[in-house]
């Protein structure tokens, strides 16, 4: 069932934010296709965050539509929503994990929240989850603030995937990661995405990522999407901002 | 038994397969199934067809399978493993074939750790509560020597004092703070004036309540409720900045700066809050005496020069100095014990909620024993 239905998932029609005078995103639009890993790229406060938490519903938009499912988000009554949040996960860039839960029961709390299930099943659910993005299932008893930045991402991805949803979105998920846990994490994200059809919308600034793991790569920036494309059409383009980027010291390691 | 075959509901059949046995799953083996997924393992778990010398798993109907759905189908292969003679599992499509993988590696599951039996643990509780006073006296005393060293270095080298942090705490803990201590003075003043008028009518002793308030007033209720006001509004601020900048390696990322975080941090605050208190106080007890005043006049019939020359001879200046004389000390107890519940703070937000109320509730509770010993010491040298 992956990549068999090439239709859009997420649709964004010219989707317009700003806060005050300032505009972030002017007339943007974007579409992410079912069971793809879309990439997502642009200059540092381009509005990567913004695009994201707006698409979340975490952020108020001046004018545009965004659906998710084939659902307009806009006339989307709260249950209609609500069924929608429980068929995305989210991996905030500093994990937000619940600093009072431990990590069994952060990654427990969605599906405790929403599913009528034993805790034998809840807690077999945690060390698969854990053992999938690659942690000991001796970390359920640890608390946030005892995990390394590493293993937080993990956990936030453990708990992103808690519900097994059909969209995950990734702000940064490598970041502050080594290289080999980085490529780990890439390779996981693609199994899970084979496995589960899922579809992923990545913000990153890693090349390697972008190069091994997404399908597809969106750039930023001038507040529209200036480029869709795979790899090999980002190398191509003569845009400046892309040639730098792609083209630039630290990318030609990578893609050379 | 089994549920039909319907809107993608999971089932899992029993045929016979040659001498064995084939399990034969079908349906949606997803979370949105879970709980009916969960009772179909476990009733199949238990039928016991463990013995039979060959099982196999049939996946090929399951029309959506995720986590869920693979690891209660890893579960149920590993249940009906007997020595080395693990259940097949047929028809899996390639697509899943990679969770499936994923499951397989999951190792046995850990139980939780278990909270130890009910009366034990509330002997150490009671246990650890008795430590913790202990802790808390330790804790002041470092809190204490800490500033003292800290001021000792800044007089020496008064070029390292924090001025425009004094400044800006100043504001923020007096200036800010003066309309609502204001106000709540100013409504005690009017109730213990009516409530002394209304009770002392009884034995035609009106005007004995202008002694009463300026007594109480002078001495006791300003002072007392002035910190108590303090403590609730500027200790907790001082608690929850202390504690989140903790939280967030701010402190940490001042001390390999080469700062002292107690001379950048907490010096400015305390000294902004004993000064702060004497003036809080003086505005306190001055708001009261107006307000019981301009109750004693609209309720009690007592003119204002009656009041002003009863309230000359009523009170000396000893009640305002002994009044006022604790408000630095009150103001010292509440910033320390602030500061202190702010440096204990760990990595989680239920901490930081936990430590500030412990920064209230402790404040208000030392600045009371202090006002008692205050009481006991003016008795004794008869002031």
């Amino acid at each position: 069932m992956a990549n068999a239905a090439n239709d859009a998932i997420i649709r964004v029609r010219n989707l317009t934010v700003g806060f005050g005078d300032r505009l972030i995103l002017d007339k943007l639009s974007l579409d992410v296709k079912r069971g793809e890993i879309l990439g997502f790229v642009g200059p540092s406060g381009a509005g990567k965050s913004v695009l994201t938490r707006t698409i979340l519903g975490l952020m108020p938009k001046r004018s545009g539509s965004i659906e998710v499912f084939g659902i307009n988000m806009n006339e989307a009554d709260d249950r209609t929503r609500s069924a929608v949040e429980r068929r995305w996960g989210v991996l905030f860039q500093q994990g937000a994990l619940f600093s009072s839960l431990t990590v069994r029961q952060n990654i427990q709390f969605p599906v405790r929240e929403f599913m009528k299930v034993s805790d034998r099943l809840l807690d077999e659910i945690v060390v698969a989850k854990l053992t999938m993005v690659g942690l000991r299932p001796e970390t359920a008893d640890l608390y946030p603030s005892e995990l390394s930045g590493g293993m937080i991402k993990r956990v936030a991805l453990a708990r992103a995937l808690a519900l097994d949803p059909e969209i995950v979105f990734l702000d940064e998920p490598t970041s502050g990661l080594d290289p080999i846990s980085a490529g780990d994490f890439d390779e996981l994200v693609m199994t899970l995405q084979r496995a589960l059809g899922l579809t992923v919308f990545m913000v990153t600034h890693d090349l390697d990522s972008l190069k091994t793991a997404c399908n597809r790569i969106a750039v930023l920036g001038d507040k529209k999407v200036l480029l869709v494309g795979t790899m090999d059409d980002m190398l191509a383009s003569q845009h400046p901002w892309l040639r730098e980027y792609f083209h630039g010291k630290r990318a030609r390691a990578v893609v050379a | 038994m089994r549920e039909p075959f319907v809107n993608g509901n999971p089932t899992l059949e029993q045929t016979p397969l040659g001498a064995g046995v084939a399990l034969r799953a079908a349906g949606e083996w997803t979370v949105h199934h879970a709980p009916a997924l969960e009772k179909i393992i476990e009733r199949t778990e238990r039928s016991g067809e463990s013995g039979r010398s060959s099982l196999v798993i049939d996946v090929s109907q399951i029309s959506r399978l995720d986590t869920f759905g693979a690891w209660l189908i890893e579960r149920l292969r590993r249940a009906l493993t007997r020595g080395d003679v693990a259940p097949m599992i047929a028809g899996l499509s390639p697509d899943y074939a990679s969770l499936v993988e994923e499951v397989k590696r999951v190792k046995a599951v850990p139980e939780p750790a278990r909270q130890p039996f009910g009366p034990i643990r509330a002997v150490e509780a009671v246990g650890r509560s008795v430590a913790e006073v202990g802790d808390t006296l330790l804790g002041l005393l470092n809190m204490t020597g800490s500033i003292l060293h800290a001021l000792w270095r800044v007089i020496l080298h008064p070029s390292r004092f924090r001025l425009t942090s004094t400044v800006h705490q100043l504001e923020q803990v007096c200036w800010r703070a003066v309309p609502i201590v204001v106000l709540i003075t100013f409504l005690i003043g009017c109730i213990i004036a009516q409530q002394g008028i209304f009770q002392f009518r009884k034995f035609g002793a009106d005007v004995f309540v202008v002694d009463m308030l300026g007594v109480l007033v002078l001495r006791e209720i300003g002072v007392l409720l002035v910190a108590i006001m303090v403590a609730g509004r500027s200790g907790s601020a001082y608690t929850a900045e202390l504690g989140s900048m903790r939280m967030r390696e701010e402190v940490d990322a001042l001390r390999t700066m080469g700062f002292d975080p107690t001379e950048v941090l907490i010096l400015p605050r305390i000294l902004a809050l004993v000064i702060a208190m004497p003036i809080l106080a003086f505005l306190g007890a001055m708001a009261a005496l107006y307000g019981g005043g301009l109750t004693a006049w609209l309720y009690g019939g007592v003119q204002p020069d009656a009041f002003l020359s009863r309230l000359r001879e009523a009170i000396s200046i000893n009640h305002f100095t002994v009044g006022l004389i604790k408000a630095p000390f009150m103001a010292l107890i509440i910033g320390i014990i602030a500061c202190v519940e702010g440096a204990a703070v760990q990595g989680s937000a239920e901490s930081l909620g936990k430590h500030t109320t412990a920064s209230v509730v402790k404040s208000i509770f030392f600045v009371i024993v202090v006002d008692g010993l205050f009481a006991i010491f003016f008795a004794s040298i008869g002031v």
